[in-house]
């Protein structure tokens, strides 16, 4: 099973370049389409392969280069649950971009740097050392600054710009903790790692430095409050399609996956993370809210409550660290991970289906300024109703996907003591349903304005994506059924619970004391092979 | 404060210089040039992670020469080849970063007519 791994890479790598040149080859604009799709849907049944596999941890050396010469590919878990997440949500995407991308010119180059992004993003879940998920991160982001900038308008220049500049300062961010990390244990491998930093009692000072620039950069490109300043601008920017990605998955996988990836599987959830997580959620959530609250612009009302609902997942994981530090019991800590990991799915489900609504509604009326709209609901009943099932999902009605995630992370913040955050967040989900009955009053109800006098429905291609991801607002209401919980779900939980090995497995520290380790770790490589350390 | 923490130092102050830069600055090409120099300030930080002497010796580079009867010399002197195979992966990144930014920057100038970040800002709220 592990032979598969780099493919979910590979297929949609070599899409990148494929698509563009087969489409320069061959001049088609509505078949550029195709091979795109096709890729996306061979990586979505290898995702689901890999989910349905038995509940192990798989590590690849690539090339057959064992540790400490080679690089790893390792799917758990977690790393499973985010891979089917990000292909379900690409492949409806995909089909929705059919159509929807006839406004623009070059289709193929869109689809080629649209591959790309997926490629970078299955690559960030899937790499076993951090400073592949820097590369995997960057080659998700470099297309996506693109992405956003596809329309070469005024708007979507300026966003870009905004988004290129402080992702990449993120990065750099990324880059320096890794060259903290790498200093201290003499390793890349964040499995390794972990085991270095328990070998050695816990995080030393300079660990914390280095999570302090961890923290910054995955906040930065997870859009945590204060460091949100780009998605507003950026998200709505891009096409929509893209906003459905971007929202989706991108922010999960390069933000708030390598998040928790950094904070529970290589630092260890402590106390002191696990309050930084749960400042940096609760002010997302709380400021994401009450911006998006006095929105016009019907993308970037959406793109501020992206902001707010990823809150929501860095709270429950927050809160679960600090849980599991006081000594509260192991069912409540996986009761709030399950949670967060929850509203992660129904959160790239219900905001991928806004953002699909709201590129539908600007295909067929031109605009997306709330006050321009209306009655709507009339003309295109099939928009409508799955604009009506996503706002009601995102607001947490039941028995809608949201309602339920969101009353497990109350629960979860009830049974672990944090009456204050429950009640916070419970407003939250309030402010919340206002905001959604906004959208709902002004673009489905009332008269149709002059602006939607023409309007029609979308073609069957973006109808079918949209009512695909309605559909999934339902089903995955199911993943509350311990049936289903315990196939697709708890294999993440425990990764995220389980935290770094423990100190009894770790081996002895291969770090020297004396300025830099890292050598030492290389002098058990076999002589033979020495030439080749270098990735 | 001794002396080997000075090029560290040295660093951080240039991290701090890019940094500045990207803030304070309005004008697109200033913001490029601070990225170009936190980018390098991050390249010099992780070059400096592998760098090490023995006394006595001059710094080695490691490379292997004169075939195996080096190797010994080569393990217990060489500086960490590791973190100079990162700064190549990480120069070629900013490399294609910067060409966007630049093409980016381009466009820009070409819609407002300026490289003025102040006068482009129909994004607001």
């Amino acid at each position: 099973m592990q032979k598969l791994l780099p493919l979910l890479v590979a297929i949609p790598l070599a899409g990148g370049f494929l698509v563009p040149i087969l489409g320069r080859l061959t001049g088609t604009r509505r078949g550029a389409a195709v091979l795109p799709i096709l890729m996306v849907a061979a990586v979505l049944v290898l995702s689901l392969a890999l989910l349905a596999g038995p509940d192990e941890t798989l590590v690849l050396w690539i090339g057959g280069w064992e540790f400490p010469i080679g690089i790893s590919l390792l799917a758990d878990g977690l790393t499973r649950y985010l891979l089917v997440i990000v292909a379900v949500v690409s492949l409806l995407a995909l089909l929705f971009s059919m159509d929807y991308m006839r406004q623009y010119t070059s289709p193929s180059l869109y689809y080629g740097l649209f591959m790309l992004m997926l490629a970078g993003m299955n690559g960030v879940v899937l790499a076993g050392d951090l400073f592949n998920i820097f590369v995997f991160i960057e080659i998700a982001g470099i297309a996506s600054y693109a992405l956003v900038a596809f329309g070469t308008e005024a708007d979507e220049l300026e966003a870009s710009l905004k988004y290129l500049t402080l992702g990449t300062v993120a990065s750099t961010f990324i880059l320096i903790g890794i060259a903290v990390v790498y200093n201290v244990t003499g390793q890349l491998n964040w499995a390794k790692v972990a085991e270095a930093i328990a070998a050695g009692g816990g995080p030393s000072m300079p660990l914390y430095v280095a999570a302090a620039f961890f923290l910054m950069g995955f906040g930065l490109k997870a859009a945590m409050v204060p460091f949100h300043a780009w998605l507003p601008d950026a998200h709505p920017s891009a096409p929509a399609p893209i906003s459905a990605m971007l929202s989706g998955v991108l922010i999960k996988a390069c933000g708030v996956y390598a998040l928790a990836r950094v904070v529970f599987s290589v630092f260890g959830g402590s106390e002191v993370f696990g309050w930084v997580l749960v400042a940096l959620g609760g002010a997302s959530m709380v400021v994401g809210v009450f911006l998006a609250v006095g929105q016009w612009d019907f993308k970037r009302l959406l793109a501020y409550h992206s902001i707010s609902q990823m809150g929501y997942v860095v709270l429950a994981l927050g809160a679960a660290a600090v849980m599991q530090a006081r000594g509260t019991s192991e069912a409540v800590v996986a009761l709030a991970i399950f949670g967060g990991l929850f509203h992660l799915a129904n959160h790239a489900i219900f905001k991928s289906l806004l953002f699909l609504c709201s590129g539908s509604v600007e295909y067929a009326t031109g605009t997306r300024q709330l006050k321009l709209l209306g009655g709507l609901g009339r003309k295109m009943p099939v928009t409508g109703a799955c604009l009506r099932i996503a706002a009601l999902s995102i607001s947490g009605v039941p028995p809608l996907n949201g309602f339920w995630s969101k009353l497990i992370i109350v629960l979860a913040l009830v049974l672990g003591g944090f009456y204050t955050l429950a009640v916070i967040t419970v407003i939250v989900s309030f402010v919340t349903l206002l905001s959604f009955a906004k959208v709902q009053r002004y673009v489905l109800g009332g008269e149709p304005t002059a602006a939607v006098e023409q309007a029609r429905e979308v073609p069957a291609a973006m109808c079918l994506a949209s009512l695909a991801l309605a559909v999934l607002c339902f089903a995955s209401s199911l993943i509350i059924l311990p049936a289903v919980k315990s196939r697709l779900v708890d294999p993440a939980v425990r990764v995220v619970q389980a935290g770094p090995p423990p100190r009894a497995k770790a081996p002895p520290r291969v770090v020297a004391a004396e300025r830099p380790g890292a050598v030492a770790a290389q002098a058990a490589v076999p002589p033979a092979r020495l030439e080749r350390t270098s990735p | 404060m001794t002396l080997p923490m000075l090029p560290y130092l040295l660093a951080l102050l240039l991290l701090v210089v890019g940094l500045y830069a990207i803030v304070a600055k309005r004008n697109v090409i200033k913001i490029i040039v601070g990225l170009a120099i936190l980018d390098y300030a991050v390249n010099l930080i992780l070059v400096l992670v592998g760098y090490r002497t023995t006394p006595g010796a001059a710094p080695m580079a490691p490379i292997l020469t004169g075939g195996m009867a080096n190797e010994p010399a080569l393990v217990a002197g060489a500086v960490d080849p590791l973190p100079q195979a990162l700064v190549l992966t990480s120069i070629v990144i900013s490399l294609s970063v910067t060409a966007l930014l630049v093409a980016l920057g381009l466009r820009l100038y070409e819609k407002y007519g300026t490289f003025d970040t102040e006068r482009m800002r129909n994004l607001r709220g």
